[in-house]
């Protein structure tokens, strides 16, 4: 820990921010404290609402109304930040702390050249000459790893992918050479690939430049391969703080306990029950008297509920904030995994879906009057054959075309070529009216709960459109014993068929949909990212129940996901995406184990777990414009050889049950 | 960019004239003669005289031939004559339009004048006296009517306090400047004369004013919602983060994100200003453009109306795409 006789960069002290709302004072932040030495690294994690963002907002002063900082102190190498006049803030903001936001793509000005943006606050702050601002700034901007850093500086921000602009805002964060940088979220919005190129970075600066650095996140494995020490938020309290790893193995909050618990491993058994918390956070109007937990804690005692417990140390360099753990016993290990029986399907069997050579290209709008059409590739050949009872997971970056190739098998758009079967139907190139009847045996689940409920019906009539659209039902009442039916499936409460979707939260919002693409009993459910705008906790609960209804109903799932480890909990097999194109495919706990395709090694080496290999992907997929020849991974791939630009690999056998687009498979190792 | 301008003047070309050809066919239909609207009662009552009126005027023809004699002159800058000032139309407008063009221009920067500022301190101090000033103002342009804050604007301005000079463009006695443009203020300036200059700004006050008074609600009530709205962005808390000066952040961050919006309205402001100044002028007895039209209108004067559709029809194209250049100006994501 910290040197005797240093003064520490920042000194959080008994921190309450509270929102004023006319119902009250909402206690966001209530009573934070702790400390961070010159060079440290802290992270903090909690899920939604758990006070970490505004707790970044308040040290930086940030807040907006109605937020307002009501108590405590926080202190800058012993100034007191909370006192600082308007200019004396001004002057320390952006100079001698930085904070960097959750999402590049809105934190940059559209309007402004990216080189003005990363030199205006050291010329503002007299820390350069205009001339030599400009010098620096395309020097940081080559450090931060943008490619051609002249031209970058030169050009707009929407000239660039969210990777390239994190790299920017990164920049600008560290122009000025601060002592202290704040990151919030900084990786949430990107892909795996390019979040472990980003967290490598802050690592360096930590390294390079002693920049104490407090990292924000709901990912304790985000904040686990950049920071040795953790505070875990609840209810706008910390209740656990120690060493990173210390809390990833032995968690002693049973808060930290679920959070842990709750994220799918990448070496867990397939079929994993994860440990998950019912109920939420408490009311920040009005906190419980006892511990904010007690209400979800599986290990609580009577006097958990009587008494609220302090912040204490149950081990050398730990604290925790429970009555269970206070003698420095540990938890439990979570209860063993159910293992779900793992079913092989049939394999004489006709596949219930089968996909042979789809492709997929958007044209977009001719350049100029008499220019050339660009075409979008977005899928470019896949095969797809899903058993029936089988799980099946795409995964891949952002724009490797899985989305679209969910729309694609569930006819909500026509294929550009190749052939689709369903149930052994030829629906290749059905009409809207010819798929009407086979609607009801495709579920569909989407990303966005919330955009995919319509704002003015209740649930219970979202519940009742279908059976009443398909014909199962001809009234609303007659409807209604099968919507409570549904809700009673998926875990929701008869009452609440009442209500309207923004009454529910993020979770019994996924819920509603689940229950709705299940409404009409179908054959496949094609879930686009499911649970990948959800808290971890709740992913968990939706997971579970996703595991539940395969094994209750003999569901087969077409799961979409870029979280490599939800897929692994999840699926059978599992397909790899890159550019439009399946590069590998094979039974889920194989494929993770022992990935063959150099792709599939980067992306599962990528994964922010501790004690991880890591392999780090350089550049980006290319546009989707242009197809390159050969193998499309090529630019990026660090074993490619000169064949690789040449001729293409085809997705052919690798062993049993495996395959892999690749001419040198298995050759590469993290 | 050329190309593309090319093409966009083009298409204004064909949209003037397809806006012609309607006001020609809505003209046509309604039911009222220009020629009975022309004559005494007892010319009128002639069948002969009023059918030769109606040969001598073209009204005799079918309707294509008519819309294909009116096509024939413009091709040659003709837009005919007007039945009611028996003068070619285009003199007709090119006497008129000066007046109204420099009214209107003064009464648009007057709108942007003060309602950006305006809006923008309404959006940076919400909630506080300023605002509600701004609210209250925008309120007040928006939904006084024109006519009536013309009459109290003058009652006050010039009957009781005399402050302001009365209607027309200039003191009655006084030469009108001699110039190149028809407009007041240029022509004095060029020639140097002085006195006539502040005669004629003396003159627009008023007419401005009132003109504006609608425009600069709309202006500010615009220009503080898109305020809002980019003050409460990422890029704005991030540059707060840099520790900028408030200035700055508002100025520099926000505002260029904020004009969209404004420049759209804008721009139909000023087409909407040119050609909707009639109540305006009648009652400070603007010699422009306005009342002209409304004594076409009331005459039901076929050609003078044609010419007069045409002229803001073009206008209301050009404005539109000046606007449509601006967003490249303003936002480089609209950049090709």
């Amino acid at each position: 820990m910290r040197k005797p006789g240093t003064v520490p960069v920042l000194e959080v002290e008994d921190l309450q921010t509270v929102f004023l709302t006319d119902a009250g004072a909402v206690r966001a932040v209530d009573g934070v404290s702790f400390t961070v030495g010159p060079g440290e690294t802290l992270g903090i994690v909690g899920e939604s609402g758990s006070g970490k963002s505004v707790t970044a907002l308040s040290l930086m002063r940030l807040l907006e109304e109605p937020a307002r900082i009501i108590g405590g102190s926080v202190r800058f190498q012993g100034r007191d930040v909370l006192a600082m006049s308007g200019e004396e803030l001004r002057g320390w903001r952006g100079d001698r702390a930085a904070m960097v936001f959750q999402d590049p793509m809105t934190g940059l000005n559209p309007v402004i050249r990216i080189l003005r943006q990363v030199t205006e606050h050291m010329v503002s702050h007299g820390r350069q000459t205009p001339a030599k601002a400009k010098l620096r700034a395309v020097d940081l901007l080559r450090r931060m790893g943008v490619a051609a850093p002249e031209r970058a500086a030169a050009s707009f921000p929407h000239q660039f992918s969210g990777g390239m602009r994190q790299r920017v805002m990164l920049a600008i964060g560290v122009a000025n050479d601060p002592l202290l940088l704040i990151a919030d979220e900084p990786t949430t919005a990107l892909d795996v690939t390019i979040q472990a190129q980003i967290l490598d970075l802050m690592r360096g600066l930590n390294q390079e430049f002693g920049t104490a650095i407090v990292l924000i996140s709901h990912d304790l494995g985000v904040i686990g391969t950049v920071c040795r020490r953790v505070a875990v938020m609840y209810a706008g309290e910390i209740v656990e703080e120690a060493e990173t790893a210390a809390v990833l193995t032995d968690p002693r909050h049973p808060y930290a306990w679920a959070l842990v618990n709750a994220v799918p491993r990448l070496d867990s058994p397939a079929g994993t029950r994860l440990v998950s918390i019912e109920g939420g956070p408490p009311s920040a109007l009005d906190p419980p008297p006892g511990c904010r937990f007690v209400a979800r804690c599986p290990f609580r005692i009577s006097r958990c509920g009587a008494e609220h417990p302090p912040l204490m140390e149950v081990a050398p360099g730990r604290r925790a904030r429970c009555w269970v753990t206070m003698d420095g016993s540990p938890l439990p290990p979570p209860p063993v995994a159910a293992e779900a029986a793992f079913r092989t399907p049939a394999q004489e069997e006709r596949p219930l879906l089968e996909g042979k050579d789809l492709v997929k290209h958007f044209p977009l709008g001719r350049i100029g009057l008499f220019g050339p059409v660009p075409v979008v590739h977005a899928v470019n050949g896949v095969d797809l054959r899903l058993r029936r009872g089988e799980a099946l997971g795409i995964v891949g970056e952002s724009g490797c075309g899985k989305s679209t190739l969910a729309r694609l098998v569930t006819r909500l758009q026509a294929p550009t070529s190749g052939t689709l079967e369903f149930d052994g139907q030829d629906i290749t190139n059905f009409s809207a009216a010819e798929m009407r009847p086979l609607r009801p045996r495709m579920g569909m689940v989407f990303q966005d709960p919330y955009a995919s409920l319509n704002p003015r019906m209740t649930v219970g009539d979202a519940l009742a459109e279908p059976l009443l659209a398909h014909g199962r039902a001809r009234t609303r009442a007659e409807a209604r014993g099968r919507v409570l039916d549904l809700m009673a499936t998926v875990g929701l409460k008869p009452e609440w068929a009442q209500r309207f979707p923004h009454e529910f939260s993020g979770g019994q919002r996924q819920r509603v949909s689940i229950a709705r693409s299940l409404a009409l009993e179908p054959d496949l459910v094609v879930a686009d990212e499911p649970v990948s705008a959800l808290d971890v906790n709740v992913q968990a609960q939706v997971l579970n129940l996703m595991l539940d209804l395969r094994e209750r109903l003999g569901l087969s799932y077409l799961f979409i996901a870029h979280d490599l480890a939800v897929v692994r909990a999840f699926c059978d097999r599992v397909a790899v995406m890159y550019l439009g194109r399946i590069v590998e495919e094979g039974p889920a706990h194989e494929l993770f184990a022992r990935p063959l395709h150099p792709y599939t090694v980067a992306l599962t080496s990528a994964v922010p777990e501790p004690g991880r290999e890591r392999v780090i992907l350089a550049g980006e997929p290319p546009s989707t414009l242009s197809l390159p020849t050969g193998c499309a991974f090529r630019a990026r791939c660090p074993i490619a050889q000169p064949v690789c630009a040449e001729v293409r690999p085809p997705l052919s056998d690798v062993g049993p049950g495996r395959r892999a687009a690749c001419h040198f498979p298995g050759t590469f190792h993290a | 960019m050329p190309r593309y301008i090319a093409t966009r003047l083009l298409s204004a070309v064909a949209m003037a004239l397809l806006a012609s050809l309607v006001v020609f066919l809505i003209s046509a239909l309604v039911p009222g003669d220009p020629v009975l609207a022309q004559m005494g009662d007892i010319a009128a009552s002639n069948p002969r005289t009023v059918l030769e009126w109606r040969a001598k005027w073209g009204l005799d023809l079918p309707l294509w031939e008519r819309y294909g004699i009116f096509l024939q002159g413009l091709a040659h800058g003709d837009l005919g004559i007007s039945i009611a000032t028996r003068r070619p139309v285009l003199d007709d407008i090119v006497q008129y339009a000066p007046a109204t063009v420099e009214l209107a221009t003064i009464a648009f920067l007057l709108a942007i004048g003060v309602g950006i500022p305006l809006g923008i301190a309404a959006a940076v101090w919400r909630d506080t006296w300023v605002d509600s000033l701004a609210r209250a103002l925008s309120l007040l342009g928006v939904s006084a009517p024109t006519f009536w804050l013309a009459f109290i604007m003058l009652a006050i301005f010039y009957g009781w306090l005399g402050w302001a000079p009365g209607p027309g463009r200039m003191d009655p006695i006084a030469f009108p400047p001699e110039g190149p443009t028809g407009l007041f203020l240029l022509d004095s300036a060029l020639a140097g004369d002085w006195e006539a200059w502040w005669d004629a700004a003396a003159h627009l006050v008023l007419p401005a004013v009132v003109l504006a008074a609608a425009t600069i609600g709309l202006i500010t009530r615009t220009t503080r919602a898109a305020m809002l709205d980019a003050l409460g962005q990422d890029f704005v808390r991030v540059a707060r983060a840099k520790g900028l000066r408030g200035r700055v952040v508002v100025l520099r961050h926000a505002l260029p994100n904020a004009l969209v919006p404004v420049v759209t309205l804008g721009g139909l402001a000023y087409a909407n200003l040119l050609a909707g100044a009639v109540m305006t002028e009648t009652v400070f007895s603007w010699p422009g453009l306005g009342r002209y039209t409304f004594r076409s209108a009331a005459a039901l004067d076929f050609p003078a109306i044609m010419g007069i559709t045409l002229v803001v029809s073009a206008t209301y194209l050009m404005v539109n795409l000046l606007v449509d250049l601006s967003y490249a100006a303003l936002d480089p994501r609209v950049r090709r």
